[in-house]
């Protein structure tokens, strides 16, 4: 079965970055910081991701 | 469009595209794995506890409840939290320890299922005829809803998103049944996690934090009438009616939300125990509802606060917020309020997409749970029952469950457009359906801890129980009613404070007749099942869980304990 967490942390990390992109071109830094909040748990799920045995 | 709310900019719309992109793209991807009935109706009882818990709350946080309890935060304050703490956690610590071994032990594939194994057909058949109905009903509800505040939010025209909400939910749930939708729910619980988190920061920034906060209250709250911290305590003023907002006695807190109506919802309702029946072991379906219990309690200060927050806001000179509408204050609109008010561009489209998310959650959580029961309880049951060929049956209970799904979906469109037409009705309807609830847990309850509880029994006291809620629901009414929906439609001879009271009193009365009527019944009524077919059902006759391979942290009484300490805690720290 698909393992849940590479969706949830694939989301995550794309709308981080776009997030925090926009923060940063616009720069209520509310942008920025949930942005990196985002991009950072969707980094840590896909890290905690157990690669299949071969 | 010029009288929406919001208009969006490109990186909101981004930002949704992106959002129900992945959504249907897990329905794609878990379609491969559909290759029969258990997979489709059942997720193969794969998932893992984590999974589990976060969709079996994830589930009950629909675009409903975020907007109405946002709504009571600023009606009643701290107050609210009574839903998330006394009236949810100890019924979820109860399904978890006493009932979750019984309902996925006894292979039940739904909770008709296990009445009919532990009763008779013609329980299952009424619950699952009721059920049915419900679940329709509140996904039709919630689409026209989300349809209804789309027109309102961002212009956006009412058939468009009735029909694109439905697609997108039929999409994934075709594709990948159950597994679709729990996983989509954890996605919602994520999003709507971060989504709201800047809400919470920016509104409690604003107000000096909650020591600010609570500076703020004390002059509005006194002159409603009320101490000055009120709306910022949960027990203290409990003493009387009328010392809190929500006009209830702690008694009636204790044991019609916290018994009665939570554990009717929590123990009961197929919509939310599917989640933890999903799961890939016993302990792992006794832990779902632990896991959820722990961000059941922390919502509040995602949902509630904030609506505490905007009462100040309210009462500021010069903030410009208001939820007037029409001169009336409409609750419902808070948190679209706060999101106007404090979000940029950007994670505005983040907001607006956890609602939509919400939404759409509590649609396809109705669908898949309305798509197994309709296949397993009823067709299975009354129209193609199982033949000597597993193989064939699970390909055709497959199609079947397929086929349940789309007509589900276009069932809750009609249902959607009936809402529109008539509004009051649809509401009466679901207000009449949820009454089930509470004689449906006496009779379970009964079921699994007294084995001498009848077929018989069980059917006439759960039959009894929903007419004395009914009886009860049309002999009173809420003080300023207007309409019939709020009861009163045979007399009126008890007139309630407020709304909830009536609720909590419907639901004690409910109880205690099906309890009364079960035990009375089945006393008279001869037992037709042996002890031999009700091992696994019931407790006595079951032997119990061992746990002892488990590592101590992941054991259930462990998580238990934690959950119903963090309970306490809660409760003293804003008593």
């Amino acid at each position: 079965m698909l393992d849940i967490r590479i969706p949830i942390g694939l989301l995550f990390t794309v709308l981080g970055v776009l997030v925090t992109a926009y923060g940063l071109l616009t720069n209520q830094n509310v942008n920025l910081w949930s942005g990196l909040l985002m991009l950072v748990f969707g980094v840590v799920m896909l890290l905690t991701v157990k690669k299949k045995k071969v | 469009m010029g009288n929406a709310i919001f208009h969006l900019q490109w990186i909101d719309y981004a930002i949704m595209i992106i959002y129900f992109m992945f959504v249907l793209g897990i329905g794609w991807m878990l379609k491969r794995y559909m290759k029969d009935a258990n997979a489709f109706l059942e997720a193969g009882r794969s998932m893992p506890a984590w999974v589990a818990g976060l969709a079996f709350i994830s589930t009950n946080l629909g675009a409903l409840e975020v907007m109405g309890m946002t709504g009571s935060g600023a009606k009643y304050g701290m107050l609210t939290t009574h839903f998330y703490w006394i009236g949810a956690i100890p019924a979820m610590v109860f399904l978890a320890i006493f009932m979750m071994p019984f309902y996925y032990g006894s292979k039940a594939r739904s909770v008709p299922e296990y009445l009919k194994l532990r009763f008779d057909e013609k329980t299952r058949g009424l619950n699952a005829i009721l059920f049915a109905v419900m679940t329709v009903l509140a996904s039709g509800i919630s689409m026209y809803a989300l349809a209804l505040l789309m027109e309102k939010v961002l212009g956006w025209d009412f058939n468009l998103s009735l029909w694109l909400s439905a697609a997108i939910v039929l999409a994934y749930t075709y594709l990948g049944g159950l597994s679709s939708a729990i996983y989509n729910e954890v996605l919602q619980f994520f999003i709507i996690v971060i989504g709201l988190l800047p809400i919470v920061v920016l509104s409690l920034h604003d107000v000096g934090g909650w020591s600010g906060l609570k500076e703020s209250l004390a002059p509005i709250v006194a002159e409603k009438g009320f101490a000055g911290d009120t709306f910022t305590t949960t027990w203290k003023y409990t003493g009387t009616a009328a010392g809190n907002p929500m006009g209830v006695e702690w008694y009636g807190i204790l044991f019609g939300l916290g018994f009665v109506l939570s554990f009717g919802y929590w123990c009961t309702n197929f919509l939310i125990v599917q989640r933890a029946m999903a799961a890939k072991s016993t302990t792992a379906a006794r832990n779902t509802p632990l896991i959820g219990a722990i961000p059941k309690m922390l919502i509040p200060f995602l949902i509630i606060v904030p609506g505490i927050v905007a009462l100040v806001l309210m009462n500021k000179t010069g903030s410009g917020f208001t939820i007037m509408e029409n001169g009336k204050a409409n609750y419902d609109l808070t948190i679209i309020k706060l999101l106007e008010y404090y979000l940029p561009t950007g994670v505005l489209g983040l907001g607006i997409t956890a609602l939509l998310a919400s939404f759409m959650s509590g649609m396809a959580g109705n669908v898949s749970a309305f798509n197994t029961v309709w296949t397993y309880d009823i067709y299975q049951s009354y129209i193609r029952p199982a033949t000597n060929d597993k193989a064939a049956d699970a390909k055709h209970y497959l199609k079947v469950g397929r086929l349940a799904t789309v007509f589900g979906v276009l069932v809750s469109i009609a249902a959607a457009y009936l809402a529109g037409l008539f509004g009051n009705i649809m509401d009466f309807l679901q207000t009449i359906f949820s009454m089930i609830n509470a004689p449906l847990f006496a009779v379970i309850f009964l079921g699994m801890f007294w084995k001498r509880t009848t077929g018989h029994g069980a059917f006439i006291g759960l039959l009894g129980g929903f007419l004395v809620a009914l009886l009860h629901h049309g002999l009173t009414v809420p003080a300023g009613a207007t309409t019939l929906v709020k009861g009163g439609w045979i007399s009126v001879v008890h007139t309630y404070p407020v709304e909830m009271a009536q609720n909590f009193w419907t639901a004690i009365f409910a109880c205690a007749a099906s309890a009364l009527i079960t035990v009375g019944i089945s006393v008279a009524t001869k037992q037709q099942k042996t002890d031999d077919e009700l091992r696994g059902l019931v407790y006595s006759l079951t032997p119990k869980t061992q746990e002892a391979h488990v590592t101590w942290y992941k054991r259930t009484n462990t998580l238990a304990i934690f959950v119903l300490v963090m309970m306490v805690v809660l409760s003293i720290l804003f008593w």
